[in-house]
């Protein structure tokens, strides 16, 4: 691990509507690391990630990406996004492979897929488990495997850099598994990591560093909070126990 | 089979326009569908009513003027999506209301123009397309299956999602515009053949039709489309031998593809799902889904 940034954030504000929701939050990931992004409902974390990626607009600060301003940086091949999504269906059908093909597109040129795009495609995946599903429409999927999906999607451009929105919400504990161990092989490889949870969970030992968010603005940045403390962090509302992590994968029913 | 309905010139125009309906109408719908603004067509068809208006007033040609207003009307549409979230449904609605209105007004003020000229618009008129006509269909097609098949993949992607196809470096809001230019210019290549309030129902139709069958989205666009392709030559062959108006028989017929498919994917999508169980209990013999209704049982109880 080096000094050199990834993500950098300075001062950032942003608005939702004219409701100010990041009020000046600094944020860097630097390279190999892997960065918890904490806070309760409405704290900014969703916003913070969406600034990084510009799909809100900043009204202030300054972002940079593998050390380029945000509104220069073109080399979207090295970033990997996860977005916050119970579903990755549209409203046509579309198979597993058709869906992780599209974040193959920034590796392409004019959108054709060549024979090395197609088996990155089957790759990633592969490293998801999902390798037996690709011909499945997403709609016959369960809300763990759409998940890992989406991910697929994410390192089907073999990215150095991985964001990811609450990748853990709304997934059965066998797929919370398969995520780990998927994240932990990718953090092994040397890939930088972005994550909003709501809570540690299963990634704890993968983590860090973890920065807590409360009303737009930056509460913590250091060393995750163990789970003890966890509990006594502000606005934090754990809902349901967990699950050792290393359980046995069991179906909680929570999806089906 | 009797083919004297290609002996006339009419015909063999009003034949060509119809099968070129058919390709652009789903092959654009489909991406509406798929960013669930199945009736952004009938909005655009709306808006270019006051273009078609605006070709007596000048005394240019409606199908031009249509295509220019329309187009602009959907980027107006693009632009309030983006900016006004909150109101944009208000705003989209004085657009729709508004194009309507304009055209019915502005035809009104043109030289002999009465509301007799707007109905061939409204619900097309094939019998009366013209050479000119004709080419600009076919220049306004061509136009449309180049973008929705050339850049099939970066639309598939941006209307998948949105907020994902931004990190792979796509220019996501130049394809959004694409997407609604494109529909603007279906819209008018389809407004002599349908008419311009039942262009909507080719561009959404066959593509809830055809997803009735189909799994991926490739096998959804080419069934889509060969459906367009189908229910187009049918209508037109129709009412060349029953006196009935085209564009209404070829949006019953895409209705009736729709119903007759639906029916036959019950059966289909029953007969899957069966042999998906079979192989899955055969290759992992998961005994975790019995353990569901054994989780949930108490708390429905504890529920009540």
């Amino acid at each position: 691990m080096n000094d050199e940034h990834v993500i950098s954030l300075r001062g950032v504000t942003a608005e939702l509507g004219s409701r100010p929701v990041l009020r000046g939050i600094d944020l860097g990931v630097r390279r190999g690391e892997v960065v918890a992004l904490l806070g309760a409902n409405g704290s900014g974390k969703s916003t913070a990630v969406r600034t990084i990626i510009g799909q809100v607009p900043v009204t202030g600060g300054e972002i940079e990406l593998f050390g380029t301003p945000r509104r220069r940086f073109r080399d979207w091949a090295r970033v990997g996004y996860v977005p916050q999504r119970t579903t990755a269906a549209g409203g046509v059908p579309a198979t597993v492979t058709e869906v992780v093909s599209s974040g193959r597109l920034s590796r392409t040129r004019l959108g054709m897929l060549r024979r090395a795009d197609r088996e990155a495609v089957r790759h990633a995946l592969d490293l998801v488990g999902m390798g037996d599903r690709a011909k499945d429409s997403v709609d016959a999927l369960s809300g763990g495997q759409h998940q890992r999906v989406l991910i697929a999607r994410a390192l089907a451009s073999a990215p150095e850099l991985l964001i990811m929105d609450e990748p853990m919400a709304g997934v059965d504990l066998a797929s919370q598994e398969v995520l780990a161990a998927t994240l932990r092989e990718q953090v092994a490889a040397g890939v930088s990591v972005l994550l909003v949870l709501h809570e540690l969970g299963p990634l704890e030992p993968l983590i860090d560093r973890a920065v807590v968010l409360r009303d737009g603005c930056v509460l913590h940045d250091g060393p995750p909070p163990r789970a003890l403390g966890q509990h006594a962090l502000p606005g934090h509302d754990h809902v349901h126990p967990h699950a050792a992590h290393d359980a046995e994968p069991i179906r909680t029913g929570l999806l089906s | 089979m009797n083919l004297e309905i290609l002996d006339y010139a009419f015909m063999q125009r009003a034949l060509l326009a119809a099968v070129l309906v058919g390709i652009t109408a789903p092959a654009v719908g489909i991406y509406l569908v798929q960013r669930r603004q199945a009736l952004m067509g009938d909005g655009i068809g709306h808006v270019a009513m006051t273009g078609v208006g605006l070709g007596f007033l000048l005394s240019w040609s409606p199908v031009w003027m249509a295509t220019a207003v329309s187009v602009a009307g959907a980027v107006l549409m693009e632009l309030i999506r983006w900016y006004g979230r909150t109101r944009g449904d208000i705003a989209l609605a004085m657009l729709f209301y508004g194009g309507m209105a304009g055209g019915v007004m502005l035809i009104n003020l043109a030289p002999g123009g009465t509301n007799a000229n707007l109905i061939s618009y409204l619900f097309g008129s094939l019998s009366t397309v013209s050479e000119s006509d004709v080419t600009a269909i076919c220049l306004l097609a061509a136009f449309v299956v180049a973008v929705t098949l050339g850049l099939r993949r970066q639309l598939f992607a941006v209307s998948q999602d949105e907020e994902f196809a931004r990190v792979t470096g796509l220019p996501v809001r130049a394809l959004n515009l694409l997407v609604a230019v494109t529909a603007a210019v279906t819209v008018t290549v389809a407004m002599r053949v349908v008419g311009l309030l039942l262009v909507s129902a080719l561009m959404v139709v066959p593509v809830a039709a055809a997803q009735q069958l189909t799994r991926s989205f490739a096998a959804t666009f080419a069934i889509a489309v060969a459906i367009g392709i189908g229910v187009t030559i049918g209508g037109t062959a129709t009412s060349y031998y029953q006196d009935v108006p085209p564009g209404a028989t070829i949006v019953l017929l895409a209705i009736g593809a729709f119903v007759l498919l639906t029916a036959l994917a019950t059966p289909l999508a029953r007969r899957r799902a069966r042999a998906l169980a079979r192989s899955r209990a055969g290759e992992t013999g998961d005994p975790a889904e019995c353990a569901i209704p054994a989780t949930r049982a108490p708390a429905g109880k504890a529920g009540v």
